[in-house]
């Protein structure tokens, strides 16, 4: 079996991010760091390949960005890939949901995975949806939310929380599958994983590489446009009460919430 | 083409979901805007009643394929890519979920759309829809275009409200759809599974939230007795989910779930804003906090500076009084 991982590079945590007012996109300079949530899925990964159940031959880290994204490669080759492959070109810069979805989708096609494996969101674009965007156009079944993968053969079993409840569905692969953060602790790499990253092979691809045209991405391959960016209107600030006799802090309460009948 | 569909979640049992109703209001509020009518998709329902339910939040029309099932994404996207490409729809919209956000994100790849997510509010502007989305954890509000057609547009949670318009039944069209080979690939095999004491927190209309100011596992009981004596549920932050005191279905924030309750209590929940991205949207915010530095003392309604231990057990007892009188 091969697994693909999907990854992203995101501004850390830490960093306060903002919008540049001329271009409309995140400003991505700062610390960068390996999206979170995209660290469970190379622990899916790790865990199916350990697991024993079905022999995994090859885990490959993939991800589309500007040559800085290549620090997260290798934070996802030390968390336990055996190579990474890198999307970048000049004319990625701009693309929306559509447009990314494409690109890695092509790249994707031109690795052939029997399981592709990404996090439920980034933590800077908040999207939720780009693996199911993925699955169909490489037309392979998809699962989001997924908090645990059980792996037999052809076919995976997987639960996730839905409107409803708890979901279990039986998927055939190859399967495009977003993990929640929930599924699994990922692991911390070992100090030599973290030397030998950078020795791992990565394999840098342009656009025409995976039969890319220039048209189908960045800003003319998007079919969003940014009209505009505005502040959230002001909220008032609310009342503020010190407790200094419970009794009539608890009467105040009750008083407030009467008046908006929610008692 | 004209109009915008809405995609109809149901529960298997008859009851359509909340936020798929409030997303079939926001469509028949705008569709007169941008031309054409607000139209629904049902699938896996069979029930005779299905055009007057939906009827009467506006749609006009209900195209419904009964044997598709209903809970995974890629089937659904094989029925609303037939009603699109057969009726034509400038856009298709979705109220907040898991679902919505699935099949909303094949539907952009299957069409080749422009797609916004975590949309709050939808404003017609020259006879197009133009979707307001937060991002950077709400610091900011984007107003996005679509180009060409359709777009899509995915709510979030609880942005549209259900509307009852008055409107008469929409007239049903049963369709039959060939589903792509790959949408049959995946299979439902228990759907909506309830777990020991999980509670669905996105319906309850009280929340009572609890943090880490509640200082250990067993104060939670301090929260479930209010929420019980409010009529409501209990809803925890991440903090005190991975310390393990609270399950993981009941997580508010961006790691997860989006509420918007009438009234949200926050017991000892300081306010960051991971948490906040997940609950700001509640109608009324009561904070109960002892430190008056706490974030949550920016944004909230009404903040109560004090010992949650010494409030909470008085108030629920109040309440319970107040009930009972």
């Amino acid at each position: 079996m091969k697994i693909c991982c999907l990854v992203k590079e995101v501004p850390d945590a830490a960093v306060q991010k903002r919008i540049d007012p001329d271009s409309k996109r995140l400003d991505r300079s700062g610390e960068k760091n390996l999206n979170p949530f995209d660290t469970h899925g190379i622990e899916a990964a790790m865990q199916i390949r350990e697991g024993g159940a079905v022999e995994v031959d090859e885990i490959v880290a993939v991800t589309m960005g500007p040559s800085s994204a290549v620090r997260a490669l290798h934070k996802a080759v030390a968390l336990g890939a055996d190579r990474s492959v890198h999307l970048s070109d000049d004319a990625l810069a701009g693309s929306d949901v559509c447009a990314t979805g494409l690109a890695l989708a092509k790249v994707l096609e031109s690795e052939s995975p029997d399981l592709v494996l990404l996090g439920q969101q980034s933590d800077d674009g908040e999207c939720y949806v780009m693996g199911a965007v993925i699955a169909d156009h490489l037309k392979m079944p998809s699962l989001t939310q997924v908090i645990k993968i059980d792996v037999d053969g052809e076919a995976i079993s997987c639960e996730r929380q839905a409107e409803y409840g708890y979901d279990t569905v039986e998927i055939d692969l190859p399967a495009v599958i977003s993990v929640g953060d929930a599924i699994n602790e990922p692991r911390y790499p070992s100090l030599k994983a973290i030397m030998g990253a950078k020795k791992k092979p990565l394999d840098t691809k342009a656009i025409g590489d995976v039969g890319i045209e220039a048209n189908q991405v960045g800003a003319e391959g998007s079919k969003t446009q940014v009209l505009g960016m505005n502040p959230p209107e002001e909220k008032a600030g609310g009342e503020i009460i010190e407790d200094e006799d419970t009794n009539e802090t608890v009467e105040k309460i009750v008083a407030w919430l009467d008046e908006r009948k929610l008692v | 083409m004209a109009g915008i569909l809405v995609y109809a979640l149901h529960d298997g049992e008859g009851n359509f979901n909340k936020n798929a109703l409030g997303a079939i209001s926001e469509a028949a509020k705008l569709a007169g805007e941008v031309g054409g009518e607000a139209a629904a998709v049902v699938v896996g329902y069979d029930g005779d009643d299905a055009g007057e339910k939906l009827g009467a939040y506006g749609a006009a029309k209900v195209y419904r394929a009964k044997d598709v099932p209903e809970g995974l994404a890629q089937p659904i996207v094989d029925v609303m890519t037939k009603v699109i490409s057969e009726n034509g729809f400038s856009y298709a919209l979705f109220g907040g979920g898991l679902l919505g956000f699935e099949i909303g994100a094949g539907l952009t790849a299957r069409l080749n759309a422009g797609v916004t997510m975590e949309v709050t509010d939808v404003e017609a502007r020259d006879g197009k829809l133009v979707a307001l989305r937060p991002i950077l954890q709400d610091s900011a509000i984007v107003d996005v275009a679509y180009v060409g057609e359709p777009g899509i547009i995915i709510g979030r949670l609880n942005a549209f409200d259900p509307v009852e318009s008055g409107s008469g039944a929409a007239e049903v069209i049963d369709l039959d759809v060939e589903l792509s080979e790959f949408s049959t690939k995946a299979r439902m095999v228990t759907r909506g599974e309830q777990r020991g004491g999980d509670v669905n927190i996105e319906d309850a209309d009280v929340l009572v939230g609890g943090g880490r100011g509640l200082g250990e596992k067993d104060n939670f009981k301090l929260a479930e007795e209010l929420a019980e004596a409010m009529g409501g549920a209990v809803a925890a932050t991440r903090a005190v989910v991975d310390a393990g005191w609270y399950p993981y279905a009941t997580q508010i924030g961006q790691t997860g779930k989006t509420v918007a309750p009438k009234l949200y209590l926050a017991a000892g929940i300081s306010g960051a804003i991971q948490h906040k991205v997940g609950m700001q949207n509640s109608e009324n915010i009561l904070a109960i906090n002892k430190d008056p530095n706490a974030p949550i003392f920016e944004f909230c309604d009404l903040g109560v500076v004090g010992d949650l231990h010494k409030i909470v057990p008085k108030l629920t007892e109040a309440i319970k009084a107040k009930k009972g009188g």
